[in-house]
């Protein structure tokens, strides 16, 4: 039987490359991918926490946040898509216009 | 106090008092709306106003004088003005013995100036608007006169004050004209400056402006308030009644037309300062000072004004210094308590003072608006009605026996001595021979000797709508003080405002061993008999008049003495350059201070420090909005960082 501390020792591990993912690398898919990737340790740990409490709120939760991804990830990959057409690059270094 | 109960009489005319300020008011607005197209109708309505204000005013004066003396004050309330807690000021009037005498003068005299304007003001092509002016100012003197409380007063004060500005600007095309106007207007403020703070302590220390509250709990001030409020209206009354040392606007003031001259600035407005004191006697019986302070402003004002006045060319100019003069002398009358002899020269100079200006009015039009009198002289027989009531003025001022000023004079200089105040007694004397002297200069250089016109010049006498209300006047100078007051204790006048302007009627007995100046009541310590004291007035006077018709008419040849002046007659001649010591004191120093508080104060620091605080910030933004990179990683470093850190707080603390 797997314990509830080894899911979340998963979604802490989950969470940092996460981290990392979005600290060290410039493609603006491979962030958003990363940030996909912080999101569903997320998911992860609540519905650990959910099964551990014994209720459903934490799975009610994971649902949630699944959807608003979905839209999220629609709303940027636009964003990218636009981004890339105007660049012709999808790295997030190149566009620092707003700034001082 | 007084004034409740003479509510209890049946219905009189005395009830309609307030139509004797209503009827001036109608016609400056109605002259105010139509005067362009009346047109040389706005003259009589004009008159046709005063005249009608005059009659009411009779009418009341009878009807007050057949009442007994406790009944004779009347006051009526006709709208709430301001209220705000327990301050609570009325539009309401008060008709008693003062009020009615200075009705009578305000509206009789003011009248007969109406009536000379109509041939005066002919062809003026703004007369519609002189006359809303005129009219206007009766209304605002009227105001000042039968207000009940201080605050009406105040209204009325600076309502004539406003009317005076008007009227010396009238022909404001001359540039002088418009600058004396000014002068005369800001000079006022400087005085109602000190009134209004009169004002605001008397309400702070006893709770009301009403006359009667006012002076029944005046008595309970401590001795330095009296003292403070009777110095700071004494300080408005300087202003507005042009005494030492806010004089300076009365002789500029004639810039304004001669008749305005004769009205605001002779006989009325200029005289609401010694009615003003004489209203507020309280406050100046309550403390010698005071009394003191007036009464020597008002002697060294006669002085100063009457050595100026024989050093003038000008004969409205003698006219205004003149008039400066005597308006010291009615100072001193209230001064040293003598309120009666006060009040009494004020009315007598103002029939003899009007009379003077309108006759120098008539010699101006008789002229061609010519006023250097040492371009004039033998003009006795090209105009022998102005002449001769000119004559009746002089006799009167200079106080020939019998004449209005031989009486009122002599009161106030008796009052003086009586008051135990000889150095102001003799000094008065000496001020009493100085008004015979140029007085005397005035109408010789003017009427008498050989013409020294230059510019062949057609003098013509005035039409009768002028000299009417010159004969009018002239009678009045002459028989006008024995008729009134022919002595100081039980003449008509006396009689009349005693329960006003006595010690006793205010409502306090013991206020006398506080202090106050008497004018009655220590008769018996002095030595001069009442005689005596007549004689030397009227010695001094006519002294005054034999020396200026020896030096003038005999050998003295002041033409060749005018061309190397000495030192006294230049420095008199420029009015003891007390407006070039103001010129200097006030405008100069203070541009000098308005430059420094312009460029240095508020350009420098003020703005400075503004400017300082804008650079400061500035400054702090420019180097830290280098935060801002653009890069979305430092900002989610940024994120992360934070996150960590509250995350390890939120640790700590549930550890801990």
């Amino acid at each position: 039987m797997i314990q509830p501390a080894q899911y979340l020792a998963l979604a802490a591990m989950l969470f940092a490359v996460g981290v990392a993912g979005v600290l060290i690398r410039k493609n603006a898919l491979v962030i958003f991918m990363s940030i996909e990737l912080m999101l569903n340790a997320v998911n992860l740990t609540l519905v650990t926490f959910s099964k551990m409490q014994g209720n459903l709120d934490g799975q009610v939760l994971a649902f949630f946040v699944m959807v608003v991804a979905a839209a999220e990830v629609v709303v940027g990959l636009a964003i990218i898509v636009s981004i890339f057409r105007r660049k012709g690059s999808a790295s997030v270094d190149e566009f620092k216009v707003l700034k001082w | 106090m007084v004034g409740i109960l003479a509510h209890s009489n049946t219905p009189s005319i005395v009830e309609f008092g307030w139509l004797i300020p209503a009827f001036p008011l109608f016609g400056s607005a109605i002259l105010l709306a139509y005067g362009r197209r009346l047109g040389r109708a706005s003259g009589p309505i004009a008159t046709i106003m005063m005249i009608a204000s005059f009659v009411v005013s009779a009418i009341t004066f009878f009807q007050i004088v057949g009442r007994s003396a406790a009944s004779r004050v009347y006051t009526e309330t006709l709208y709430s003005f301001i209220r705000a807690g327990n301050f609570d000021v009325k539009v309401d009037y008060r008709i008693d013995p003062l009020s009615i005498v200075m009705l009578l003068v305000v509206t009789g005299v003011g009248s007969l100036i109406h009536l000379y304007s109509i041939g005066y003001m002919k062809g003026d092509p703004r007369e519609g608007r002189y006359f809303s002016y005129l009219n206007l100012f009766a209304f605002s003197m009227l105001v000042l006169v039968l207000a009940n409380n201080f605050l009406m007063m105040y209204v009325g004060w600076e309502l004539v004050g406003l009317c005076s500005y008007l009227l010396i600007g009238f022909w404001f095309e001359k540039r002088e004209n418009a600058s004396a106007a000014k002068k005369a207007f800001i000079t006022n403020r400087v005085g109602d400056f000190s009134f209004a703070i009169g004002l605001f302590l008397i309400f702070a220390n006893l709770g009301s402006l009403d006359f009667d509250q006012v002076f029944t709990s005046a008595p309970l001030l401590a001795g330095g308030t009296a003292t403070v409020i009777a110095l700071l209206l004494f300080g408005g009354a300087a202003g507005k009644s042009a005494q030492i040392p806010l004089y300076v606007w009365l002789p500029d003031a004639m810039a304004g037309p001669t008749p305005v001259s004769a009205l605001i600035h002779a006989a009325t407005m200029v005289t609401a300062g010694v009615y003003m004191v004489a209203r507020t006697h309280v406050f100046f019986d309550l403390s010698s000072t005071a009394g003191t302070v007036v009464a020597g402003v008002g002697v060294a004002t006669a002085l100063l004004a009457g050595v100026i006045a024989i050093a003038q060319d000008d004969i409205k100019r003698v006219l205004a210094y003149s008039t400066v003069s005597q308006l010291g002398f009615m100072f001193i009358g209230v001064g040293v308590g003598a309120y009666t002899a006060g009040i009494f020269h004020l009315v007598t100079h103002a029939f003899f003072k009007a009379l003077l200006f309108l006759g120098a009015g008539s010699v101006m039009h008789a002229m061609s608006q010519r006023t250097d009198i040492t371009k004039m002289g033998g003009l006795a027989k090209k105009i022998p009605w102005t002449m001769f009531t000119f004559v009746l003025g002089w006799l009167a001022i200079s106080g020939f026996p019998g004449t209005a000023g031989f009486f009122s004079k002599d009161q106030i200089l008796e009052g003086a001595y009586h008051a135990h105040q000889d150095v102001i007694w003799i000094l008065g004397l000496i001020g009493a021979g100085l008004t015979g002297f140029y007085m005397t200069r005035l109408v010789w250089l003017t009427f008498f000797g050989k013409s020294r016109d230059e510019e062949g010049l057609h003098p013509h006498e005035s039409p009768p709508s002028m000299v009417f209300p010159l004969v009018v006047l002239g009678v009045a100078a002459i028989i006008g003080g024995f008729l009134i007051n022919s002595t100081p204790e039980d003449g008509r006048l006396a009689r009349f405002l005693a329960p006003v302007v006595s010690s006793q009627s205010a409502g306090f007995v013991e206020g006398e061993a506080s202090g106050a100046v008497s004018a009655e009541g220590s008769d018996e310590e002095r030595p001069l008999s009442a005689g005596a004291l007549s004689g030397l007035a009227t010695a001094a006077g006519l002294g005054g008049v034999a020396l200026a018709f020896a030096m003038y008419s005999g050998g003295f040849d002041w033409r060749r003495r005018r061309e190397n002046p000495g030192v006294v007659w230049r420095t008199v001649r420029n009015k003891f350059y007390v407006d070039e010591v103001y010129q200097f004191m006030f405008t100069s120093l203070g541009r000098l201070g308005a430059t420094t508080l312009a460029f240095v104060v508020d350009a420098r620091w003020i703005d400075g420090f503004v400017n300082g605080i804008g650079s400061v910030t500035g400054r702090l933004a420019a180097s830290g909005r280098r935060v801002q990179t653009g890069l979305v990683r430092s900002y989610a470093l940024s994120l992360l960082g934070g996150g960590i850190i509250l995350v390890g707080f939120l640790f700590a603390r549930a550890v801990r």
